[in-house]
């Protein structure tokens, strides 16, 4: 039953990316693309688990630490510079 | 036993997926830029808790080798998820408002994003950006 859950999970987000990935394409506004890289950067955090679970192997938690310490300084880092012009004043 | 926690990580996979999946799909398909800020902050964030909490079950009753390093991770996630979300909006409210466009906030003060600190934006020296464009975008 459990590889059936999985392929529909990795289904799914897999599905979202590529949502996010139009929406980084196509969007009216800048904010919109900074969500959706925000967006690309959590479902990949999904991604990794799952293919852990597929791989039945603790060796991907760091990764997904690493993951998502970067993807939130990321999108601070833009949001940020969409506000005030600068990153660090 | 077993039979159970298979019913249960793989219920918790199928709810994580399609929460995630309602996430990323509100961002195409929401109308405007506040309400898409919606869906991957809560729905999304709530999807990889699923599958984290999957993962845990799964490594806690299949593997020799369980571990609770996803449960800092959801941790993680969850603390930050809400800071995006407030640092996203405060962006849409300078690109997309002037202040007095706004709804007043309260008795005798104005939204704290535009107070004195925020006077010395460099986005704000930016002359009425593409008013035309925005009115179309609405």
């Amino acid at each position: 039953m459990i590889p059936y859950a999985l392929a529909f999970a990795f289904g799914c987000f897999g599905i979202g990316q590529l949502f996010c990935l139009y929406r980084i394409v196509i969007a009216p506004g800048v904010g919109d693309r900074v969500l959706a890289l925000d967006t690309m950067a959590i479902n990949m955090i999904a991604l990794i688990a799952l293919f852990g679970i597929l791989h039945d192997t603790t060796m991907y938690f760091e990764i997904m630490m690493l993951f998502a310490m970067v993807g939130f300084v990321s999108t601070v880092a833009y949001a940020k510079f969409l506000l005030r012009g600068d990153v660090i004043e | 036993m077993d039979q159970i926690a298979e019913i249960l990580i793989s219920a918790v996979l199928v709810i994580g997926g399609i929460f995630g999946l309602v996430g990323s799909f509100g961002l195409v398909k929401l109308p405007d830029q506040m309400t898409r800020l919606h869906a991957p902050t809560k729905a999304a964030t709530l999807g990889v808790g699923g599958v984290l909490i999957a993962s845990i079950c799964w490594f806690g009753f299949f593997s020799d080798q369980g571990s609770w390093h996803e449960l800092l991770i959801t941790l993680f996630l969850f603390l930050t998820a809400p800071i995006t979300g407030l640092m996203i909006a405060k962006t849409n409210m300078h690109l997309t408002w002037r202040p007095e466009e706004l709804p007043y906030p309260g008795e005798d003060m104005h939204w704290a994003t535009y107070g004195d600190s925020a006077e010395r934006s460099l986005m704000d020296a930016v002359p009425e950006i593409d008013r035309a464009e925005r009115d179309h975008r609405e």
